[in-house]
């Protein structure tokens, strides 16, 4: 039985005073977004015809290779800040959220790290 | 998870069912959401059909007729019957409204009722409102100053300030938006709602009230505030017209304007 008042329950443990770098983080990286993926798009088609040498070439310019990372953390961090959203909304039971929020924020990482570093390893030609 | 089904003794059974007399020629049929807390009964439609010669135009109309002449034991509140005391609100053809604003006429076939969305039920049409009140309660809606009032007159306003709560004091807190809005059916433990929020932004935007950044702190929260996703049911379904949507899209632009 809960005799804790309704006013009570509604204060909880009081505001996180949080929650606008996360808000603001998402809009930042979605505008960054639109650029940089209507940009590997088009990259995209005009390689077509392109075989490997020549992708690899191209990706050795530094504006192209700095261009790809900032398309590799936009993505994976505006993926991990939408996903934790959804988690948040739709995920009652704490041990289950808190779980899947810290593999979440893992597997982002992880997988970010992985195409980050491929692109590096392109652009020292290892 | 969130839970999709509903639980063994919320299942809606077919109830009963009232004939309108052989000679009503303007006949329309209300199925209204029945529960008595008294018994272990599931709760059921009950069907009503009615002449609507003999009943006023609104569906609040319709619902007092039922009370008064067809079956006594249907629960409903109402109060001003003139969309101002926000009472009467409960789901109506689908959509929260107030049924003294809703005219029986705007809906084709017959017309379901039932009471506001995902609300603890007290008794047929009436739903729970402790939590969403102590909600409003904890968003202290009332002007908080240092500043004492000016001994010989009132606090002053300007026009333009005065225009900026257009919009937002015209909010009767009847739940409608509340009630229609996703994140609040999953997470109004913490989540406040859109009529919670609008209220607090009526306060924030008070060019009289000094608690501005206190207000701000207070929200400042992923599940207070940030669990509004434009979703815009709220504004959607606001019977007294209003954009709690725009109201919350306001607040969190304060809350990232006075960080850069």
């Amino acid at each position: 039985m809960k005799l804790r008042t309704p006013l009570s329950k509604v204060y909880g443990l009081g505001s996180a005073k949080e929650g606008v770098r996360h808000w603001w983080a998402q809009r930042l990286t979605a505008i960054a977004l639109v650029p940089l993926c209507l940009w590997f798009v088009f990259e995209l088609l005009t390689m077509t015809a392109m075989d490997y040498l020549a992708v690899t070439a191209w990706m050795q310019s530094p504006v192209i290779t700095v261009l790809l990372i900032l398309l590799i953390f936009s993505l994976f961090y505006h993926a991990q800040l939408g996903v934790q959203v959804v988690i948040e909304d739709y995920v009652g039971c704490k041990v289950i959220r808190v779980t899947s929020l810290i593999l979440l924020k893992f597997t982002m990482l992880f997988a970010g790290m992985i195409a980050a570093i491929a692109v590096l390893k392109v652009f020292l030609g290892l | 998870m969130a839970q999709f089904t509903l639980p063994k003794n919320s299942k809606i059974y077919q109830g009963k069912t009232f004939s309108a007399t052989v000679d009503a020629k303007n006949k329309k049929t209300f199925r209204v959401y029945r529960w008595e807390p008294e018994n272990n009964d599931n709760p059921r439609m009950d069907s009503y059909e009615i002449d609507l010669d003999d009943c006023g135009p609104m569906v609040l109309d319709a619902l007092i007729y039922i009370k008064n002449e067809i079956d006594s034991t249907l629960t409903f509140r109402r109060s001003c019957r003139e969309g101002i005391c926000g009472s009467c609100a409960m789901n109506i053809g689908g959509i929260n409204t107030l049924a003294c604003t809703k005219v029986i006429s705007d809906i084709r076939g017959d017309i379901n009722i039932y009471p506001l969305p995902h609300m603890s039920v007290v008794k047929d049409l009436v739903p729970d409102m402790t939590h969403f009140y102590a909600q409003y309660a904890a968003i202290k809606p009332w002007m908080q100053t240092q500043t004492p009032p000016p001994p010989d007159r009132e606090r002053l306003q300007s026009k333009e300030d005065r225009a900026k709560i257009d919009g937002l004091y015209e909010c009767i807190l009847c739940a409608c938006c509340s009630t229609s809005c996703p994140s609040y059916w999953w997470n109004s433990d913490r989540y406040l709602g859109p009529a919670i929020l609008l209220q607090a932004y009526r306060w924030i935007i008070d060019s009289r009230d000094e608690n501005t950044g206190e207000r701000l702190d207070e929200l400042e929260d992923p599940f207070r505030l940030y669990r509004c996703h434009t979703i815009m049911n709220c504004t959607n379904t606001c019977p007294k017209g209003l954009n709690p949507a725009k109201a919350i899209a306001e607040i969190k632009k304060l809350l990232v304007s006075r960080t850069i």
